[in-house]
């Protein structure tokens, strides 16, 4: 509405506030969208590259990448269903139990491993789950030949590990947000604990539940690095394809299909989940914002 | 649980030496009450003496540290909130925010198992929207009512669970002055009309004398004074709560005489003053510190030339200031040898009088029965 009205005045400095956004906008989405739009009809060029071209080859080609759609499309849902599950649990403890002290220490434990490199911290995972890592001291305790390292379930704790506290602190801090009283005005009218969280803290955190899915699911779509170190070549992920035809064997044309095909797929499922979300937030009568 | 007692039918609510001590902080300290079947209960109270704790002992949100609480004649130590049969009305509502009216006020019922049928929650919701005259507020968000139309959803979505008991923790804070007086009102209509026991906690002394038919006056976790507000005003136990209940004129003193029924207090320039002991009050010793409190509405207020008759305190004075209050006048007059003195007359004694002007000389007095002779704590 402000929008409208700032135009329809033919507010300059509307416009120029508006400038630097739309600059951002144009360059480093649109542009790079529009090319690899363009890229994807093309040819390989001989030498590698791109070659001007329109043909639908490229998109018909794309089944012989299915491994890396499928593989993302199962292990980037499920991690953050897991990091849900998992930070839930975390972020009510910090937002509704914890005391202050406790509740500062933890928040800063969830922060510290953000001060070095995720690559080296994902390097240390490659030893703790190789050989001489976990499965060494499972052989210990008796139980022999367990191989994580190069499986998807290395890729999963990679990711459950990388992205649970990019979960946390969005539903930390709608839980944070939530008036305690709320849950007493709860239990006074009836409501056992349990119906009293599903029947009030889980809506009322639901925005924080939300976006932090969103923000994990979105990223986790074009992970490459984790399923590069953790999945050792047998387990990757389109991000994986996609390293591999722009930097390995050239073919631009290709690559650029494949990521337009991931584009598609991330928006139809976003679109799916917000509608889900949003007819829930209806019948429950909430507004998200 | 023990055993019901044979009065236990008629006692809402009991208090058997209950404390709830914080660490060091005692807020508190040992309390016992009974709160009769059918009355509007008030803790009355200055910020921090305990009242909004013992209301939470009551809803279950709070343990006591020692003592038993009992809800009907039963212990409910250990009963979690959910499971207790009183609705509170939080101080600031509480109201659910994702949830329209509707939905806040039907929330206690579809905690009932077996649940109730969808017609008979509708059927409920509308008589209670009705009760608090709301009807037609269905389906509004409840942040977009005002703050008097909130506290009636609060008040509705307790109400509907026909509690045992209500509690009510400052409901009327948040309102305007009028809209407070309006809401008193309806309150205790509506008291009388569901007949559940009410228990207020206010730190108003005016709301809570006008609205009670039971106070217990608070002071560091512990109860000062319990009774009607008659009694409270009338016969106060101590200087504490004749100062909290009402205005007061205080004389400090000794007590230079003492009987069964009343005492002469010696003031600080040799003079001595005659006063009641009030019925709930226990002798003084001699030599005691005590006070002399004098309502100012008991104290006349005449010309110079003409004393009024048969006070047993007669003192000259002069008017300084005058405050006009539609249905009264408050004087503030310099008595000779006692001090400022406040008095309030009335409309028919200022038409006699012709009423006073700063500077004024002017008389005061009171009758015997008027002064009070009163324990410092
Ligand atoms: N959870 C707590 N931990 C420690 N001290 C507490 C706690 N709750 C209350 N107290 C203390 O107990 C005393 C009584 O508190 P309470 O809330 O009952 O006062 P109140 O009479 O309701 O006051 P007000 O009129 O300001 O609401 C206060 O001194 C308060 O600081
Ligand atoms: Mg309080």
């Amino acid at each position: 509405m402000m929008k409208r009205a700032g135009i329809r005045s033919g507010n300059g400095v509307t416009a120029m506030l508006l400038l630097p956004t739309t600059l951002w906008f144009l360059l480093l989405l649109v542009m790079p969208l529009v090319v690899i739009l363009v890229f994807s009809f093309g040819e390989r060029a001989p030498a590698g590259g791109y070659q001007a071209a329109f043909t639908f080859e490229q998109y018909l080609n794309l089944p012989a990448r299915l491994k890396a759609f499928t593989n993302t499309l199962t292990l980037a849902p499920l991690g953050t269903l897991i990091c849900v599950l998992m930070a839930y649990p975390l972020a009510y403890y910090l937002a509704v139990r914890a005391g202050e002290r406790v509740k500062v220490m933890l928040l800063v434990l969830v922060i510290v491993p953000f001060w070095t490199s995720f690559l080296i911290r994902t390097y240390a995972w490659i030893y703790i789950l190789g050989g001489r890592g976990i499965p060494q001291l499972l052989e210990l305790v008796g139980i022999e030949d367990v191989r994580l390292i190069n499986t998807p379930t290395a890729v999963l704790i990679g990711i459950v590990y990388g992205y649970l506290p990019l979960m946390i602190f969005p539903i930390y801090v709608s839980l944070e947000k939530l008036d305690k009283r709320l849950l007493e005005a709860s239990g006074d009218l009836g409501a056992s604990p349990w119906r009293t969280f599903l029947q009030v803290t889980l809506p009322l955190s639901a925005p924080g539940l939300v976006t932090g899915s969103l923000l994990v699911f979105i990223l986790l779509m074009g992970e490459y690095l984790i399923p590069a170190l953790l999945g050792g070549g047998k387990v990757f992920f389109v991000g994986n394809a996609l390293v591999d035809l722009f930097l390995q064997s050239r073919n631009w044309p290709y690559g650029s299909a494949v990521a337009i095909g991931l584009v598609a797929i991330m928006m139809v499922a976003i679109a799916i989940y917000l509608a889900m979300v949003g007819r829930q937030q209806a019948r429950d009568d909430v507004s998200l914002v | 649980m023990p055993a019901r007692s044979d009065h236990s039918r008629d006692i809402d609510i009991e208090f058997r030496g209950v404390s709830r001590h914080y660490g060091e902080i005692r807020a508190v300290d040992g309390i016992d009450l009974s709160v009769p079947k059918g009355t509007f209960f008030s803790f009355l109270g200055p910020s921090g003496c305990g009242k909004t704790t013992s209301l939470r002992m009551i809803a279950g949100f709070e343990q006591p540290t020692a003592g038993d609480v009992l809800i009907e004649g039963s212990s409910v130590v250990g009963t979690p909130p959910h499971r207790r049969p009183v609705n509170m009305v939080f101080q600031h509502y509480a109201l659910f925010p994702h949830l329209n009216v509707f939905d806040n006020i039907a929330y206690g019922l579809r905690q009932r198992a077996p649940r109730p049928a969808r017609a008979e929650i509708t059927r409920r919701v509308g008589e209670t929207l009705d009760l608090v005259r709301l009807g037609g507020f269905e389906s509004r968000r409840v942040w977009e009512l005002s703050g008097g139309q909130q506290q009636r959803v609060a008040l509705a979505r307790a109400l509907i669970n026909k509690p045992t008991v209500l509690l009510l923790d400052e409901p009327m804070a948040a309102l305007d002055r009028k809209l407070r007086r309006d809401m008193q009102i309806e309150l205790q209509t509506l008291q009388r009309d569901v007949g559940i026991t009410f228990v207020l906690v206010t730190h108003d002394q005016e709301e809570a004398l006008s609205m009670s038919d039971s106070i217990c006056i608070m002071r560091h976790g512990r109860i000062v004074q319990a009774g009607g507000a008659r009694e409270l005003y009338d016969e106060p136990v101590n200087r504490y709560v004749a100062d909290f209940v009402g205005k007061s004129n205080f004389l400090d003193g000794t007590v230079a005489d003492t009987g069964a029924s009343g005492a002469v207090l010696r003031l600080a320039d040799g003079r001595t003053i005659a006063g009641r002991y009030t019925s709930t009050a226990t002798p003084l010793a001699r030599e005691a510190k005590a006070c002399i409190a004098v309502r100012p509405e008991l104290v006349s207020i005449t010309a110079a030339q003409k004393p009024a008759g048969g006070m047993a305190v007669n003192a000259p004075a002069r008017v300084k200031n005058r405050i006009y209050l539609g249905e009264q006048t408050e004087y503030l007059v310099a008595a000779e040898g006692l001090g400022d003195i406040l008095a309030m007359a009335s409309k028919t004694s200022e038409l006699a009088s012709g009423g006073f002007s700063p500077g004024d000389e002017v008389v005061i007095g009171w009758p015997e029965s008027a002064a009070l002779v009163l324990a410092e704590e």
